[in-house]
């Protein structure tokens, strides 16, 4: 198959960048996106020139690396991240175009990579549970119905790959934060923490510069993980509950 | 030459830990604050090891080279976790859990470190319980486990088919309160090129900054690594794209040993590759073969679709072979029995280069749901990536390297014969023998994480006071000038092919000449092949862009100049190896049947290589395997 493409470049932060128009020719229909992109840049190391920067790892869609947007799509088509879309669902000669994810609380670093180290700050501000290795009691000690294991497992299934954010209008990061705080809410292990988890999490992704939900679902529609926008919900009754309780 | 001593405590081995844990020396709250420590690596070891040891008050610096530490490879392991909780009442114990393990790796671990694993085993449970890991549950609330290859007992712990991902986050999540604290440094975009030693001690590292290529020093007063195994080495596996061996491969040339590089694990159940143009392979939770039967068509070449093969034609090779295991048998055997049925030509799919895993029966038994309940996110991957509905029709899988239970020798306490440098989880070599059960990597990392190395770090840190090094120390200057020279070195060639090029030749010739069997002629021929391709590399190899920049070609070439040096390692392993155990396996060395012939006589024992410098062969110490308390079977999974 033959695609032509159009790739974000951008050598870093601080310079303005630009579209790059690049033919990828004999790409097989097998290939993942990823490995046409591997392709297009075996053939311009053989051409001197400088590979277009992309990150990805696992390539299973499980470790939240690839961070691209496929066609205005964060982590492109299909409900996986970007190393799961496969060049099948292309048509023969298409216009593709390949930018990285665009949030301001998501700067550029080169071409399609991101810095995404605004997640982790947010997970640093409160989403564990304090614990001290050894002496934990047995595990089964504390019985948890499958109903609530399972709601916190649907939540904790995040990847933290931030097309939420990338996704949304209002560049907002609460699918990613609710979904933290849903997991634990859902653990009588989260319960001691409850409150300043949700507090702590909010302040923390307001100082990161990432808006408010403002009900496009956006976030929901392009999720690799599923999580569900009903833990913005969760989000929104902790977060209310926990101010509220601060309040008196 | 060098002795390597174990430091194997003595007494009964049933309370050899407990022994060394009530004795071991400590380091006082006051001086932990003194001490700072390097963590290389931010997967289920090395996480947990940062936050254990910054939450008990030592200074943490921890490194990875990706751009947070939740995305370590660990993330993508799915089966299960085993624990001898025998929740189950199905006779487990700890003595079953270690005796599994040290069987499944044909006997060629250590007896007590495996025993030690077997009894932490439960206290990890209870650990990733108390963080706040999802595991799955019984209706009644009670955790949920599953069976595993290998084993006669339900004992794996499990969360979906996402088991590594959720336990990586609850370390990944300590890790970020540590960090919060301020008690860990977390380096992201960090790559080590070189381990510092100093008077014979490891007391720091070299890294380069991926994002600006800045190199920097960092001095310590020790340096764990927990920087995974080199399956990569073989250019497709199972393995995330960025898994290397560069920090221990530097640490290797720095001096410290590197064991058993030849014992590598290939995966029975991956999705066969499609192309040359495939950049890594995808796998199937072994957890798959609880309720799938494997199975290929009695007739060579049979080119019917399998719902068409009736059910007198087809051979459950497994089953057949192993009764008592059926399709549960251990990877090394599943494996080898796969490649077997495709040497005889009755393989399937593309090539004849693969077997069917058919959940037909499964279906039949339990129905659709209860099987979409169980696996559906495996099945859901499998269609995604081969276009092919499994409920429908059988998987096609395949064997792919996976794991390595080669790595840096360690001793009991996990430390390295260069004093001061500890090895975690897969990049050491100590507790799976020559193969490795479904569910212990993630025992594994875990337990030497969060329970083994906080309390042997003791034993080490208690004679260091005072010994404090500084990065201006001519050390220092050497090693980040010979990390200098080597990425120069790569620069300069200024060819025309990429690494990546030259890394598929590589994997392609170990995967033919040093896979699933092995021979004397074969690693000869990959002995004097892997030079000349490594010359040639040398010679063409085109790295745009500089060194003071993010520049991911050179990245990339850096870590596969390491995997020609390692490659050529493990087939001199392989060849000095003369007998069959786990996953190597010797053509020359088998039984009637095909089994695999191990030489306890000549080698029960590890075999540690000692750098020796620039094209110079290292040099082979042996450290040999006592079993005081069991006795090596030959292994049978028949009956």
């Amino acid at each position: 198959m033959n695609f032509h493409l159009r790739i974000w470049r951008q050598d870093h932060e601080k310079v303005e960048g630009f579209f790059e128009e690049i033919e990828a020719l004999d790409i097989p229909a097998e290939a993942s996106f990823l490995e046409m992109l591997d392709m297009v840049n075996n053939r311009l190391i053989e051409k001197q020139k400088v590979p277009v920067a992309f990150e990805s790892d696992c390539r299973e869609g499980i470790c939240g690396t690839c961070s691209m947007v496929i066609n205005g799509i964060p982590q492109g088509p299909g409900r996986s991240a970007a190393c799961q879309v496969y060049m099948r669902s292309f048509c023969d000669g298409e216009t593709i175009t390949v930018e990285p994810f665009r949030a301001a609380s998501f700067p550029i670093i080169k071409d399609l990579v991101t810095n995404r180290k605004a997640y982790d700050r947010i997970i640093q501000a409160g989403g564990f549970i304090t614990e001290h290795t050894g002496g934990a009691p047995d595990a089964s000690a504390t019985l948890i119905s499958k109903r609530e294991a399972d709601h916190a497992m649907d939540a904790a299934a995040c990847i933290g790959c931030g097309a939420c954010a990338a996704a949304c209008p209002n560049s907002s990061a609460m699918l990613f934060v609710g979904a933290k705080v849903t997991h634990l809410v859902h653990l009588p292990q989260g319960q001691p923490e409850r409150k300043e988890r949700a507090l702590n999490m909010v302040r923390a992704m307001d100082a990161e510069g990432f808006g408010n939900c403002s009900n496009y679902y956006a976030c929901e529609a392009v999720c690799p993980a599923n999580i569900s926008a009903s833990v913005i919900a969760t989000l929104n009754r902790e977060y209310v509950a926990a101010s509220a309780a601060a309040a008196v | 030459m060098i002795e390597l001593d174990p430091k194997i405590p003595t007494g009964p081995l049933k309370t050899k830990w407990q022994h060394f844990k009530e004795h071991a020396k400590l380091v006082n709250p006051a001086n932990k604050r003194k001490f700072r420590i390097i963590v290389v690596g931010s997967g289920l070891a090395g996480a947990s090891a940062a936050a254990t040891l910054a939450d008990q008050g030592y200074n943490v610096d921890c490194f990875c080279f990706q751009d947070s530490p939740r995305r370590a490879h660990s993330i993508a392991a799915q089966g299960g976790i085993n624990a001898a909780k025998n929740y189950r009442n199905d006779g487990d114990s700890g003595w079953r859990l270690f005796y599994d393990t040290l069987k499944g790796g044909d006997f060629r671990a250590r007896e007590a470190n495996v025993h030690r694993l077997a009894e932490v085993s439960r206290n990890i449970i209870d650990q990733c319980v108390a963080q706040g890991v999802p595991f799955a549950r019984e209706y009644g609330g009670q955790l949920a486990n599953r069976s595993f290859g290998g084993a006669q007992v339900s004992r794996t712990f499990y969360a979906r088919g996402q088991t590594g991902q959720q336990l990586l986050l609850g370390a990944y999540a300590s890790l970020s309160h540590q960090i919060k604290s301020g008690r860990v440094t977390m380096h992201t975009h960090s790559e080590m090129l070189d381990l510092v030693v100093v008077d014979g001690h490891a007391k720091g590292i070299i890294v380069r900054n991926l994002l600006t290529g800045e190199l920097t020093r960092h001095a310590a007063d020790t340096v764990m690594l927990a920087t995974g195994g080199y399956s990569n080495v073989y250019y497709l596996s199972t393995n995330a794209r960025g898994c290397n061996t560069t920090a221990i491969w530097r640490a290797y040339k720095r001096g410290a040993l590197f064991a058993n590089p030849c014992y590598t694990q290939i995966h029975p159940t991956c999705i066969p590759v499609a192309g040359d143009f495939q950049s890594k392979l995808t796998l199937m939770s072994e957890s798959l073969r609880n309720d799938g039967r494997v199975w290929v068509p009695k007739k060579k070449g049979d080119q019917r679709a399998p719902q068409d093969i009736p059910e007198e034609e087809r051979d459950y090779y497994l089953e057949r072979k192993y009764p008592a295991y059926g399709n549960l048998a251990p990877r090394d055997i599943s494996s080898r029995s796969a490649k077997e049925v495709c040497d005889e030509g009755r393989g399937v799919g593309p090539g004849g280069l693969g077997v069917y895993l058919d959940f037909k029966d499964a279906i039949a038994r339990l129905g659709k749901k209860e099987v979409e309940g169980r696996y559906g996110n495996l099945f859901e991957m499998y269609e995604n990536i081969t276009g092919e509905n499994a409920y429908e029709r059988p998987m096609r899988i395949f064997p792919a390297l996976h794991y390595t239970m080669g790595g840096l020798w360690v001793d009991y306490h996990l430390m390295s014969n260069l004093p001061g440098l500890y090895v975690l989880g897969e990049a050491n070599f100590s507790d799976h023998g020559a193969n490795r059960l479904g569910a212990s990597a993630l025992m594994q990392g875990l337990a030497d994480g969060y329970f083994i190395v906080p309390y042997t770090l003791g034993e080490y840190l208690s004679t260091q006071f005072g010994n404090k090094v500084t990065t201006d120390s001519p050390e220092f200057e050497e090693a980040e000038a010979a990390v200098r020279g080597r990425m120069n070195r790569l620069l300069e060639v200024r060819g025309t092919v990429s690494s990546e090029k030259f890394h598929r030749e590589l994997g392609t010739l170990l995967w033919e000449k040093c896979g699933m069997a092995r021979s004397r002629e074969s690693l000869q021929e990959a002995l004097t092949e892997i030079p000349k391709i490594r010359a040639r590399f040398w010679n063409e190899v085109g790295v745009p862009g500089t060194g003071a920049s993010f520049n991911q070609a050179l990245e990339a070439a850096g870590r596969v100049a390491d995997f020609f040096e390692l490659g050529e390692l493990l087939c001199r392993d392989a060849l000095t190896r003369e007998e069959s155990c786990g996953g190597h396996f010797r053509v020359e060395y088998q039984l009637p049947d095909g089994e695999a012939l191990r030489n306890d006589e000549l080698f029960q024992c590890v075999h540690a290589w000692q750098y020796q410098g620039e094209g110079k062969e290292p040099t082979l110490i042996k450290e040999p395997l006592n079993y005081e308390f069991i006795h090596p079977a030959t292994r049978n999974y028949k009956h």
